[in-house]
């Protein structure tokens, strides 16, 4: 017996390790990379040797790019800002819209709902591009296109499905009886809703929003096709260091770096309530 | 504070639950609901709270029509089986909903609590969340929430059903004088027939989502209107034998293994009829051979239990019969014996459809036993 456990636990262990070193030995090479310059990065063979470096933060900091032939203005501070205005509003804006949503469709069984709630559903199996195109035109007419407005509402495509299938089910995990007793103590609709449903469902309604903000941070093609320079987040304006004059690989891993930080960050601190979150029922009595 | 039911309907998916039902409960008193499980308790409650509707039929309180009143609008207090407690609020909060929702001052509110905690015994928990709450404190929990109000009505949904057996005691002991001290109308469901009988100034038997039988306690048990009834209240179970009535020189009678049952003179009518004799096992008793009418019975088993010892006995015929005494009485716990039957309390049925039928000049009337 001894023997197997110990082999389990070998294997066991040996499994992980190759699945945390597939899924992290990329970030782990962005990281060094991001403290290279370019010679040393596409040196052949590829070495872990190196002379670290802090240029490409300072030139992404700073907003000039140093290239062998001219210097170029980038705006990657803009597009960190633009990622977390674009992020946090959208969250937000879906939270406000999503979460009574997912209440109704939860508790006010009407007719009608379980369509309607589907619907919502199927904007995330449509491919992004089948809604980019006619949305570009109309966006340009109604003069919508390229403003944060605009990008904002089109987010919503991504995080209000999201928000409002995770929160549905917390809402569906209340028992009626609980919202029963509160009514019958004496207090209304809306205090019911706000005293009773959101607390117990808020476990559910954090995990949703984190998950719906990692999605909103790192969505590339809706603001690749409806946003221009200024309102670009970071997702796009990387591609701002492929030049004219060859490809900063550098400054794209040290972009890369700070780009993931504030995800990353938030997914370590946030964990133990997403996993929670998404795995426990919303009440224990 | 009175409160009417009229005709009130109600399905789910086409689901009759509630047909056509009628109640009448006076203010001040209570009413025990009783009935299986499915028979439409529980909807009913929830129709009388407000958080569903009749699809039709018309509720009452105090003379006043409550279609289309909110549940918060009503004036009612309710206690659920499984608690339904708040589970982020402290025992102290979640007994104080109903007066903070009354807008009560902060020192109405914190005394109020106190002294029906003090009643309940749990102020020593109050501070707790319900999920540190023993099932108890949470049933009292649940029953203090429910009275902090002073609502005029009070539905109380089997609230001992999911407490262990000494606490159920004990609640049995308390709840009727608590509810007594709220002169509140009172509707409690249950399905034991001994809380029952213990807590209703009426019982109304309910099953198929209609009301069976509504009557006092006494009269629930001594004149059930039918053979699901009779069978529902009493343990052990009541002696259900199909006989035909027969009319003889000492008037109508059933034969039970041949020896004569006399029925009371307005029987005659019902002679040759499909019947069934109800006999309850503590109107069974156990008496010497030569006693007349003494009916010859093998006894089977015997079970002591505390208060009264049953024993199951088979007739001649192989019809089995459990009679009931007071324990610490002599009587055969094996063997063949005879057994006596007081005819006075012998109930007829009618087989085909189960219904009483009744002794014209019995009188209900006395206690229960």
């Amino acid at each position: 017996m001894q023997s197997v456990s110990t082999l389990e636990r070998i294997l066991r262990g040996t499994a992980i390790s190759l699945v945390i070193f597939f899924f992290m030995f990329p970030i782990f090479w962005i990281f060094l990379m991001s403290f290279q310059t370019n010679e040393t990065i596409l040196r052949v063979p590829p070495s872990m040797v190196f002379e670290p470096t802090l240029t490409n933060y300072r030139s992404l900091i700073s907003g000039t790019l140093e290239g062998s032939t001219a210097t170029l203005e980038i705006r990657f501070m803009s597009n960190l800002y633009n990622s977390l205005f674009l992020s946090v509003t959208s969250v937000t804006v879906g939270l406000l819209l999503g979460v009574p949503a997912a209440y109704a469709f939860a508790k006010l069984k009407f007719r009608g709902s379980e369509d309607i709630a589907f619907t919502l559903l199927s904007f995330r199996f449509a491919p992004p591009l089948l809604v980019l195109l006619p949305l570009t035109i109309y966006f340009q007419k109604i003069g919508l296109a390229d403003t944060y407005l605009g990008l904002i509402w089109v987010y919503q495509l991504i995080v209000l499905p999201l928000i409002l299938w995770i929160v549905r089910g917390y809402f569906e995990d209340i028992p009626s009886d609980i919202e029963y007793a509160h009514r019958i103590a004496g207090h209304g609709f809306w205090s019911t809703f706000t005293k009773i449903a959101l607390p117990l469902a808020g476990p559910g309604i954090a995990a949703a929003g984190l998950l719906a903000f990692i999605f909103a941070w790192n969505n590339f093609i809706f603001a690749l096709v409806l946003a221009s320079a200024d309102k670009q987040p970071v997702t796009v304006g990387a591609l701002a260091f492929i030049t004219a004059s060859g490809i900063n690989y550098g400054q794209i891993a040290a972009g890369i770096m700070l780009s993931i930080a504030p995800t990353f960050a938030l997914a370590l601190y946030a964990q133990r309530y997403l996993v929670e979150g998404l795995s426990l029922g919303a009440v224990k009595g | 504070m009175s409160l009417v039911l009229k005709d009130i309907r109600k399905s789910f998916k086409g689901d009759l639950v509630l047909d056509g039902l009628s109640l009448e409960v006076p203010t001040g008193k209570t009413l025990v609901l009783f009935g299986p499980s499915g028979a439409g308790k529980t909807v009913l409650l929830r129709l009388i709270a407000g958080v569903i509707e009749p699809d039709e039929g018309e509720i009452s309180i105090s003379g006043r029509n409550m279609s289309g009143v909110e549940p918060e609008d009503r004036g009612i207090g309710m206690a659920f089986q499984n608690f339904a407690l708040f589970p982020h609020m402290s025992a102290h909060d979640n007994i104080a909903s109903p007066l903070t929702a009354q807008k009560q001052t902060k020192s109405t509110i914190q005394s109020g609590v106190q002294s029906l905690a003090r009643l309940l015994k749990i102020e020593h928990v109050l501070g707790h969340k319900p999920k540190e709450l023993s099932n108890g404190q949470k049933q009292r929990t649940a029953l203090a929430r429910a009275l902090a109000g002073k609502p005029d009505v009070l539905l109380l949904d089997d609230p001992l059903r999911n407490v262990d057996a000494k606490l159920r005691f004990e609640m049995r002991l308390e709840l009727p004088r608590l509810i007594k001290d709220q002169q509140a109308t009172v509707i409690y469901v249950t399905q034991d027939y001994k809380e029952a009988m213990a807590f209703g100034d009426e019982i109304a038997v309910i099953n198929g989502g209609q009301v069976q039988q509504v009557g006092s306690p006494a009269q629930i048990y001594l004149s059930p209107a039918n053979t699901d009834i009779a069978r529902l209240f009493g343990d052990p179970v009541i002696n259900l034998l199909d006989v035909t009535p027969k009319a003889g020189a000492s008037g109508p009678h059933v034969l039970v293994s041949d020896q004569i049952v006399p029925l009371p003179e307005n029987h005659l009518g019902d002679v040759d009829r499909a019947c069934v004799l109800g006999l309850r096992p503590e109107a069974l008793r156990f008496v010497g051979a030569d006693s007349q009418g003494a009916i010859p019975v093998t006894v089977e088993t015997e079970a002591p239990l505390n208060e009264k010892t049953v024993t199951l006995a088979v007739t001649a015929r192989g019809r089995e019969i459990m009679l009931s005494r007071p324990a610490g009485t002599p009587g055969p716990s094996t063997g063949p014996a005879h057994i006596g039957i007081n005819a006075r309390a012998a109930l007829l049925f009618d087989r085909a459809t189960g219904a009483l039928i009744p002794a014209q000049d019995t009188k209900i009337e006395g206690k229960v036993a």
